[in-house]
């Protein structure tokens, strides 16, 4: 008998043992849960690490107020069939609040806002560990991320003071208010969830499947049409077959020109495809390091 | 569906900004078809901007504000690339000395130890200092890719002379595995492309190496250790009695049937199931996570171990280890630490520093006893509990640990069990 792991599996034990540490090494930990399929994928890592028990901590939802409708829809039925906890952190009650300021013209996005729901939400329920589906293949300063990562009170990200992570070893000691964030699928790619996926037959919103929708182009990515984005006179509005390859709010999230109706066919178009799947995110485009900035600042 | 096949394989690169190490994981990445277009680009930018001659493939890796200006690598940087045979993981890390605590790091859970050698400097001080590394840290194979052959001339001297001194050097180390390729990782020669110009090397390049090494050994599949994770208890009607104990399997394998030992209670038990959300298996194995439940009630928790009877963890109290010191706070002699092992959690103290290693010599200083950040030393500990300790060289999971201060909670040092 031949021991051993294919690479998906191998991945999966290891976030599942990353998951099961933190239920370990935390009083209050939750995950945060965008409605995209790294966080589609962490629920579904985190319902494996803990049966036949329930998922031992809530799901995080910080909702911009300007998602596809499909992405709540889906959140719902998710929440509804595992018996999970949700809780909403909302950008819009900030703003109501004057807590949040809205940014104005025509590249107006809430990304930067969510920072605010986000640490406010983890504050007001006293959370000290939060689980995020962040990947290092994303964007080079997630590449620099520790799998337990330390914040400040002030849910700070402090990249040159990060604790050395060997073995499988996590040290996720604190003092009283500080946090940490902690990222099991650290070590997969794009094209690794994808298959994993697949192999699991995990149900997916639709958004991630091609469709007909009505987009316009701006500075070569193409966005959905939507009441939330201002556009120019000069941006026209045509309907083409698209899909999401990461699912954000949407005046940020690109969609791309694509025939994938199937996981599939994703997983051929992703192999071939000479973009990073973030390079339809304009909230990275807006400086060289603007995900390390956010980062720092306390951005999931 | 092919990717079902695929071995997952993490090496460590260590290297300067001289001797092509980026250039190298550069070409890996590029030839392998793992660059997006959206990052060459802007990469492309940011060198013109800096007015640099081509575009600076280093700058792929390096993703930090301060590392871009200051030109180097400071953290390791984790990288990925797949072929259809398997899916790789680098750790990159820097290789000047006071980085040793990031090339530990990447070195840590590496299959294969990627070493770089100019050519035209032949084995230097860093080259050594690599090797010294990868076998303190057991890395299962090393590859020393003897770089720059376009600039002597291809010859098959230069190669030679240099595998010679290696092995000379290797000698004195702990290593089980050397291979040795000569390439260019600049006009890609050897790296995913047989070299034209070095008829004489019959050997593989380097990405067949790395597709083929055989890694499947590379855990321990004889010493049977699960450490207990966390204990599963659903609380629901249909697993009304269930108690599980979740974990990742560090060492040998464990059956349905086996008798076991538990650690610290001595108790005995029998194996009655092994549990995953995709259903009941016979055997687990490293690095499987699991959930495996006893034929008994026993007292069993977080930081325990499962064993078998006729074969255990040494559980002592008493510990000795070749530590590697993270911290600007010096390692202090009776100074007290809290440590982390498998799961488990003790305090200690340290009773004696026997003496540093130079990590360039080996020569084993025990006049100087101040142990700083980046040094290696051989101590004594005593710790509050007893730990479940397997030997570094039998198994590296059961056979490290981590120091934390009990003041700042910061990871200050990791130590490899004698």
């Amino acid at each position: 008998m031949n021991y051993y792991l294919n690479h998906l599996k191998e991945l999966e034990a290891e976030s599942i043992f990353v998951l099961r540490e933190v239920a370990a090494q935390f009083e209050n930990p939750v995950l945060m849960f965008s409605g995209g399929k790294d966080s589609i994928l962490m629920v579904y890592l985190a319902q494996k690490a803990f049966y036949p028990a329930r998922i031992p901590f809530p799901l995080l939802h910080i909702d911009t107020g300007h998602n596809f409708p499909e992405t709540i829809e889906y959140r719902d039925y998710l929440v509804e069939k595992l018996g999970a906890r949700l809780i909403v952190g909302s950008v819009q009650e900030n703003i109501d609040k004057g807590l949040s300021i809205e940014e104005k013209g025509f590249n107006a996005s809430r990304n930067g806002l969510q920072t605010t729901a986000l640490l406010d939400s983890l504050e007001k329920g006293k959370f000290d560990a939060a689980l995020g589906g962040a990947r290092r293949d994303e964007e080079k300063a997630r590449a620099k991320e520790r799998f337990f990562s330390h914040r400040d009170e002030f849910g700070q990200w402090d990249p040159k003071n990060q604790r050395p992570e060997l073995w499988n070893i996590f040290n996720g000691k604190k003092r009283f208010g500080e946090h940490f964030r902690v990222f099991p699928i650290s070590n997969w790619t794009e094209l690794d969830v994808w298959q994993y996926l697949a192999m699991e037959k995990v149900e997916l919103p639709n958004l991630y499947f091609a469709h007909k929708r009505m987009v316009f182009e701006r500075e070569g990515t193409l966005l959905a049409d939507c009441d939330y984005i201002e556009k120019r006179p000069t941006e026209v509005v045509k309907e083409m077959m698209v899909r999401c390859r990461t699912i954000g709010d949407m005046t940020c999230t690109g969609v791309w020109e694509s025939n994938a109706t199937t996981v599939e066919e994703i997983i051929e178009e992703v192999a071939v495809t000479r973009q990073t799947e973030r390079g339809g995110r304009t909230d990275d485009k807006r400086s060289e390091t603007s995900m390390e900035d956010r980062k720092k600042k306390g951005y999931f | 569906m092919e990717y079902k096949d695929m071995e997952l394989l993490r090496f460590t690169t260590a290297g300067s900004v001289d001797d092509g190490k980026s250039t190298l994981i550069g070409r890996m990445l590029y030839d392998s078809k793992s660059i997006y277009e959206d990052q060459y680009e802007a990469i492309k930018t940011t060198s013109e901007r800096r007015g640099e001659e081509g575009v600076n493939l280093a700058l792929l890796t390096d993703g930090l504000k301060s590392e871009r200006e200051q030109g180097i690598t400071i953290d390791v940087a984790y990288r990925y690339f797949s072929t259809p045979k398997r899916k790789f993981i680098i750790a990159d890390t820097p290789g000047h000395i006071q980085y040793t605590r990031n090339m530990v790091t990447g070195a840590s859970t590496a299959n294969v130890a990627l070493i770089l050698v100019d050519a035209r400097n032949g084995v230097v001080e860093q080259t050594r200092r690599h090797a010294i590394i990868a076998s303190l840290l057991q890395i299962p194979h090393i590859l020393v890719c003897i770089n720059k052959m376009d600039l002597v001339d291809w010859k098959e001297e230069a190669y030679e002379a240099i595998h010679e001194d290696f092995e000379k050097f290797a000698a004195k180390l702990d290593v089980k595995d050397v291979s040795f390729i000569p390439i260019s990782a600049l006009k890609g020669d050897n790296v995913v492309n047989r070299s034209e110009n070095m008829d004489w090397y019959e050997g593989a390049t380097l990405l067949h190496y790395l597709e083929n090494v055989h890694i499947a050994s590379d855990y321990n599949f004889i010493d049977t250790r699960f450490p207990v994770q966390h204990v599963i208890r659903p609380y629901k009607d249909e697993f009304h009695d269930y108690r599980g104990y979740a974990g990742r399997v560090a060492g040998g394998i464990l059956k349905k049937g086996d008798k076991v030992t538990l650690f610290p209670s001595g108790f005995i038990s029998v194996i009655s199931k092994i549990d995953t959300f995709d259903g009941e298996v016979e055997e687990a194995y490293p690095p499987m996570s699991v959930t495996v439940l006893l034929s008994d009630d026993l007292d069993l928790s977080r930081g325990d171990m499962i064993a078998r009877e006729n074969n255990q963890p040494r559980s002592t109290q008493d510990v000795e280890v070749m530590v590697c010191w993270f911290n600007e706070k010096p390692l202090q002699e009776r100074g007290k630490y809290v440590v982390l092992h498998t799961t488990n959690e003790a305090r200690c103290v340290i009773k004696e520093i026997r003496y540093k290693l130079d990590i360039n010599s080996l020569h084993r200083n025990e006049e100087d006893k101040s142990i700083k950040m980046n040094d290696i030393a051989r101590v004594v500990l005593r710790t509050t509990k007893p730990l479940f300790i397997d030997a570094y060289r039998k198994n590296r999971i059961t056979g490290s640990l981590i120091f934390v201060d009990e003041g700042t909670n910061e990871t200050v040092g990791a130590g490899m069990i004698i």
